[in-house]
């Protein structure tokens, strides 16, 4: 039972990953044609935070915005080193309801690996995505927030 | 050379060794279930001194006594001492003291792990306590030690937390495979499996709870210390960890646990009522039955404790049904305490009389944990007063209502004396009221919204906190006289009979007081087994 413990580290991130339990995302590899239904709109709102000691301003370029499902979108978050030296950071994204995080994919995003901050460096980090047209029809609202972790290289 | 081996065996008759060190090098299991009571009851009154602290901050709003810096350290360590320190070794003590008597054994299965399991806690205890002392004060996350506060925010003395519950978890299991070796190897060859006493049966079922349930949380604690040292990120977002599988592993260690200290309290009040009722047990094989399956449902369960995590609402209806169908099995058990008293000819000494408040206190324990168990209801109590109150309920009131009715029930077994019974039903009493007076106006406080784990709360809650304060003053002051009335016993009670309870059934009872130091060197005959069985 004490592997058991260990074994549960495995266990949970393939269940999250199956069923999008606790907000994580999916990816895709290429811009691939879905179904599109013009007709249908899913408000996203975009959030950001930062971790405590994690000195750099960080925040969506646009707070939300109307997507069509099945159709692929491109919007950025702005962050601004504040200090005089480098940091690294990587940031960590969650989709609220849990079942609309089965459906946001990504196509590229910034959280994909770890971020390097000149000293007081401004960067534009774009992320594209899609909603996927199976998406539960009686979600309407999804929410994206991303907090950033500082890391020691 | 043979015959003195044959006499060395031959010497049945011998008493314990002389001086102190009988009780470092014992390996009889009375000595070690004595050593057991005595420092679960030391750890009580310590835990019992630091919920003082507690109310004595709550007593009135705002900050009188303490920072809230200490004040989360005296509930983090409340918790840990009084699960850790006095409920469950209180339970491996009666085990030691009981099981090998109820089987008709000689001894536990291993007695010299039995002495091992035993020594390791008085280390583990003071380690724990001794984090009060140091730079940054003892933990101070809740006993729960959700990460990241017990991880990234915790003070260095959360790395001696560790290794106590480590060395606590070590102890647990060792008594836990010594119950199972006794009672599945050791027990008189005569008796059958559905002959054995309840408490045996339900410290059998608890202590495969405590092999599944303890490990986990030795890889839980292992994670922990990972994380804290040697940068690992099991619960750490930035490096792919995530916190809330904390909460996942500690539950599934965590709600075991709550079966673990109460199951054996299940057993103890299933010997006492039919006792006083004078009647047989009703119901002895659903009892059984009942107690496996709540040790199944315990471990399929935890996530009932993590309704606000941000669980699918699929995940919530789950773990609400699953939570509900333990009350089945729970219920079952209580009907089953009150049809052995139906038409009984019941009286009321002190051990029924803590038997029958235990029926009556845990049942509203559990059916306020069958309310927090109702996922869009516990929206409103999570992390309110209201879950104490529930929570002490069923532990103060249950397990710990157990254990003291154990005692005063087996005392006169133990110690061959008989306890002062006007001196102890006034104590019942008082307990009993000081107890309600405690825990009862929480209900209000946490439905009207007192968070838990807080030391200053809004105007509005501070008549109830004000009666609950007086209340815990009262209890914790009952818990001396329950020392003198114990110490008393053992020094200058009457010689009590071997049975000294008329009605009382079980192999225990067949043996004189006061007791001898070595007993049933013969197994027990079928036709004495069935005389003392419970169900007849």
């Amino acid at each position: 039972m004490f592997f058991f413990a260990y074994a549960m580290v495995p266990i949970y991130d393939v269940l999250c990953d199956i069923t999008g339990f606790n907000g994580k995302t999916g990816t895709v590899e290429t811009e691939k044609q879905y179904q599109v239904n013009e007709e249908r709109l899913v408000s996203v709102s975009f959030f950001a935070a930062t971790s405590s000691g994690f000195p750099v301003q960080f925040a969506p370029k646009i707070s939300s915005m109307e997507v069509v499902p099945g159709k692929f979108y491109t919007t950025s978050y702005i962050a601004k080193n504040t200090t005089d030296e480098v940091i690294y950071g990587q940031a960590i994204p969650s989709v609220a309801p849990t079942d609309a995080a089965l459906h946001f994919k990504k196509l590229e995003c910034f959280c994909f690996v770890k971020q390097k901050f000149e000293p007081n460096e401004e960067v534009e980090m774009t992320l594209r995505f899609v909603i996927e047209p199976e998406m539960d029809e009686w979600i309407q609202d999804v929410s994206l927030s991303y907090n950033f972790y500082k890391l020691d290289s | 050379m043979s015959s003195t081996t044959t006499a060395a065996y031959d010497d049945h008759g011998h008493g314990p060794e002389k001086g102190l060190l009988r009780w470092v090098k014992t390996t009889n299991h009375k000595d070690i279930g004595t050593l057991y009571m005595w420092f679960a009851f030391s750890m009580l009154l310590i835990g019992g001194a630091l919920a003082m602290g507690i109310r004595a901050e709550l007593l009135q709003p705002g900050l009188q006594l303490f920072e809230p810096q200490f004040y989360n350290q005296l509930t983090t360590m409340h918790g840990l001492i009084m699960v850790f320190g006095a409920i469950m070794p209180a339970f491996v003590g009666l085990a030691n003291w009981l099981i090998p008597m109820m089987v008709g054994a000689p001894d536990m299965a291993l007695p010299r792990m039995n002495n091992w399991s035993f020594w390791i806690l008085p280390f583990a205890g003071a380690i724990l306590l001794s984090t009060f002392f140091m730079e940054g004060g003892a933990p101070a996350f809740g006993w729960t030690f959700y990460a990241p506060l017990s991880t990234t925010f915790a003070p260095d003395s959360t790395d001696f937390f560790i290794f106590a519950v480590h060395l606590l978890g070590f102890s647990s299991i060792m008594g836990a495979i010594n119950i199972i070796a006794t009672v599945l190897n050791m027990k008189a060859p005569e008796m059958r499996l559905m002959d054995m006493p309840l408490f045996v049966w339900t410290w059998l079922i608890t202590s495969f709870l405590l092999i599944g349930a303890m490990p986990v949380l030795a890889g839980a604690v292992t994670m922990m210390l990972t994380d804290r040292n040697f940068g690992t990120a099991f619960f750490d977002a930035a490096g792919g960890g995530d916190p809330v599988m904390f909460q996942h592993i500690f539950w599934f260690f965590g709600h075991p646990e709550v079966y673990i200290m109460i199951l054996p309290a299940f057993g103890i009040i299933s010997h006492i009522i039919p006792t006083f009722a004078r009647k047989p047990l009703f119901g002895y094989s659903s009892m059984v039955y009942a107690t496996a399956s709540i040790a199944f449902l315990s471990y399929i369960v935890w996530a009932h404790h993590m309704f606000l995590t941000g669980m699918p609402v699929a995940g919530e209806l789950y773990f609400m049904y699953a939570t509900m169908l333990i009350a089945v099995p729970t219920g079952v058990k209580v009907f089953n305490w009150v049809a052995t008293m139906w038409k009984g000819s019941m009286t009321f000494e002190t051990p029924m009389l803590w038997a029958l408040a235990f029926v009556f206190l845990f049942t509203i324990g559990g059916f306020s944990g069958l309310m927090l168990g109702i996922a869009p209801a516990d929206i409103q109590y999570h992390d309110t007063y209201f879950v104490v109150a529930h929570f002490h309920y069923v532990l103060v009131t249950g397990a710990l209502w157990g254990i003291i009715a154990a005692v005063f029930y087996w005392l006169p077994k133990w110690t061959g004396k008989m306890y002062n019974e006007p001196l102890a039903k006034f104590h019942f009493w008082w307990a009993l009221i000081s107890v309600n007076v405690t825990f009862f106006p929480q209900h209000f406080l946490g439905l009207a919204g007192m968070p838990r784990r807080i030391p200053d709360y809004a105007l509005q809650f501070a008549d109830f906190n004000f009666i609950s304060s007086i209340g815990a003053f009262s209890f914790g002051l009952s818990f001396l006289l329950l020392t003198y009335i114990v110490v008393d016993c053992i020094r200058n009670g009457k010689p009590a009979d071997a049975r000294p309870w008329a009605s009382a059934k079980g192999l225990e009872w067949t043996l004189a007081s006061p007791i001898a130091y070595h007993t049933f060197d013969e197994p027990p005959t079928r036709a004495e087994i069935l005389a003392e069985s419970q169900h007849s």
